[in-house]
């Protein structure tokens, strides 16, 4: 096909937050392809200067309804390390635990609302609950049990309050969590059936090329620490991070886009299931062998099997602290604020998080960094996207579009967190 | 059969927590949806509906021009329209910048803020448009709204209620931990809705309620200088998620001003 072509998503729809994406094709090849984020910024890090070290924690949680923990902790983790101190034992399994809800609640409601009707061809739950209601049911009583665990860990689902610096304002009886086993083991059949469904779904051919980055650990599946490793052989400390990662700015984007070194890279479940899914726990494994993943997965579609990995992974973690939980002496250990900087990274349900503070002796913030997942994977999802064009130039324009937004919401990108809604703009002249 | 009524769900500059709250409702989602047609909810469906709305639910504050628009034509577009969360009824967290100027905090984040489109200010969705209601919290409360919805849809008034957070601690069993423990808490001041949580896990609370009804700051400032709050504490304290409320706004106590 000669000429020039152009299409046009204006609202790319089921994902966090507001975006469009421009495709110009000229003479059957991508001649620009742009995602847009323009998700008005609210300018987070600026707003925290001035604040004291414990507030970052409730503050920080607003920038994402889906994955606040995410931010609680990994705020919590950086001026802990700012201040020296380091919390372990039952108060890091605790805070694992509240990771775990928020994964399994996350990653539920983008398998089964935002990513499942893409492959069985309807516009949303809703519709799509009317011809798969058991499928639907069961992504629902997922979501529920994360949900459960983070309003008994948190206090609430969304923005808990229960998280702090130096650990928990209180610490739950052993009873209170005894709840949560049976809805626990419940998620835990429904991941399963999870995988078992999602296994038959058609999966078209894609590969990501770019770099593979996430935590690493020697003894856990990457959730709440861990060292930055990468398909090409980095091994960091979350210090480390500015050192090789760029942010700068592009004009059709509020978001600030990342790069390692100059290249692009990836994050997110692709990423911590290629890079250590020899540390799942085994039977996990088993599971994941038998929906038909092998140690490493680079098909961004294929990314619904490694959420219901990751699900499943969820549920046996937080079924083993549940059982072997013993509450603290104090709910939290004394953080004495000091002058100096930390940082900390952790995974979120969409990849890896990474904050960094800068505090005066008397704990205020001087400065404060946050680089959330979403606006570390804009490049790698825009080469997505170009290999997606490029594969489907026979398409008409409005299937090309759809299989466009196929390809962003594989990365369930969080546009409210990098900064929020997509439109496809495709322009073939 | 009669026509049923149609919910559209907007985003303005917020974190879609309030929208979760509408997907979290799970089971009644779908019961839900056997009685409206939700129209228009982009982050839930691609399906969209063109207007007019019966009903809207609005998420997030205005902080950016195109927005100034946006609000203009949904309001049209809507019969009702009912803000949901702290974004819409305060300005959200993001107003925190209405303390100090744009041109400071953009400079802070983004090393070329003149590519960015964004107002002095972010205001809430009444400063732009007539409102038929706020729902309050940061997030919203799931059974407020559904509460809220349901009254709409069958044009009763919504039960909700306006007093503090200190009545949702006392139905509670919750000890005063202000009178009891000398924590700061934000509780008599605050809006009821979330269940009084903060108290119940040992910690004073923060405001996500915005204002209630009847508050007095200077009454809370007396009280929480005999726990030994420093003066400014409570201004500070109150330049949260609600922050810009007006009740809010102007602190509780002199220094911080």
């Amino acid at each position: 096909m000669h000429g020039e072509r152009s299409i046009r998503v204006g609202d790319i729809t089921r994902v966090e937050g507001e975006g469009a994406l421009h495709v110009r094709i000229r003479d059957d090849r991508v001649e620009e392809l742009r995602l847009d984020i323009f998700e008005p910024p609210r300018y987070f890090e600026a707003l925290l200067r001035g604040r004291t070290y414990l507030e970052p924690v409730d503050i920080t949680a607003r920038i994402c309804g889906i994955c606040p923990v995410a931010y609680q902790l990994t705020a919590a983790q950086a001026i802990e390390a700012a201040c020296g101190v380091v919390v372990g034992g039952p108060l890091r399994e605790l805070r694992r635990l509240l990771y775990c809800g928020e994964w399994l609640q996350s990653h539920a409601l983008h398998v089964y609302l935002l990513h499942a009707p893409d492959f069985l061809g309807y516009d949303g739950v809703v519709d799509m609950a009317r011809d798969h209601p058991d499928a639907v049911h069961r992504g629902l009583r997922l979501k529920k049990a994360g949900n459960r665990l983070m309003e008994v860990v948190g206090g609430r689902a969304v923005h808990p309050i229960n998280p702090r610096v130096g650990g928990f304002h209180r610490a739950p009886e052993r009873s209170e969590l005894a709840v949560l086993i049976d809805p626990l083991e419940q998620a835990r059949e429904d991941a399963l059936g999870t995988l078992r469904w999602a296994a038959g779904l058609d999966f078209p051919d894609l590969e990501v090329d770019a770099e593979l980055v996430a935590l690493g650990h020697p003894d856990e599946y990457p959730v709440d620490r861990g060292r930055i490793h990468s398909s090409a052989g980095l091994d960091l400390e979350a210090g480390e991070f500015d050192a090789h990662f760029t942010e700068s700015q592009v004009p059709h984007s509020s978001a600030l886009v990342s790069t390692l070194r100059g290249r692009t890279y990836l994050v997110g479940p692709l990423a911590r299931y290629s890079l250590s899914s020899d540390h799942l726990l085994p039977d996990v494994r088993a599971a994941a062998a038998e929906a038909g993943l092998g140690p490493h997965c680079r098909n961004p579609f294929r990314s619904i099997l490694v959420r219901g990995v990751e699900m499943l992974q969820a549920c046996k973690e937080a079924l083993a602290i549940v059982r072997d939980y013993r509450p603290p002496d104090r709910p939290f250990v004394d953080v004495e604020p000091r002058a100096g900087e930390g940082s900390a990274c952790t995974e979120a349900p969409r990849g890896l998080l990474f904050h960094r503070y800068r505090l005066d002796e008397e704990g205020r913030i001087v400065s404060a960094t946050i680089v959330p997942p979403t606006s570390q994977n804009q490049l790698a999802i825009e080469a997505d996207l170009r290999r997606l064009v490029d594969g489907g130039l026979a398409l008409p324009d409005e299937e090309l579009a759809r299989l466009c937004e196929r390809g962003v919401r594989n990365h369930d990108p969080c546009i409210s967190c990098a900064a929020h809604f997509l439109r496809l703009d495709v322009d073939r002249g | 059969m009669a026509r049923l009524p149609r919910l559209a769900v907007w985003k303005f500059s917020s974190c879609d927590g309030c929208q979760l709250q509408l997907l979290d409702c799970d089971d009644e989602l779908l019961t839900l949806a056997d009685g409206v047609e939700i129209a228009y909810f982009l982050e839930a469906s691609s399906a969209v509906g063109r207007g007019p709305y019966d009903l809207s639910l609005v998420e997030g504050s205005i902080a950016c021009p195109a927005d100034v628009e946006r609000i203009q034509r949904v309001r049209r577009m809507s019969r009702r329209l009912v803000t949901i969360g702290a974004c819409a009824a305060a300005g959200g967290i993001q107003a925190l910048r209405n303390f100090t100027t744009l041109r400071e905090v953009a400079a802070a984040v983004y090393p070329r803020p003149e590519l960015l489109s964004s107002l002095e200010t972010s205001t809430p969705i009444s400063a732009h448009v007539q409102v038929d209601m706020e729902l309050h919290g940061c997030p919203v409360d799931r059974r407020q709204l559904l509460e809220v919805i349901a009254a709409f849809l069958h044009e009763r008034r919504p039960v909700v209620p306006g007093h503090s957070v200190c009545v949702e601690c006392k139905a509670r069993g919750t000890t005063c931990v202000l009178v009891a423990r000398a924590m700061p808490c934000l509780g008599p001041v605050t809006r009821a809705g979330c269940g009084a949580i903060c108290p119940a896990y040992g910690r004073g609370c923060y405001g996500c309620f915005g204002p209630a009804e009847s508050t007095s700051t200077p009454a809370l400032a007396a009280a929480w200088e005999r726990i030994g709050a420093r003066s400014g504490d409570l201004t500070r304290a109150l330049r949260g998620v609600n922050a810009w409320a007006p009740e809010f706004r102007d602190g509780g106590d002199d220094d911080a001003r």
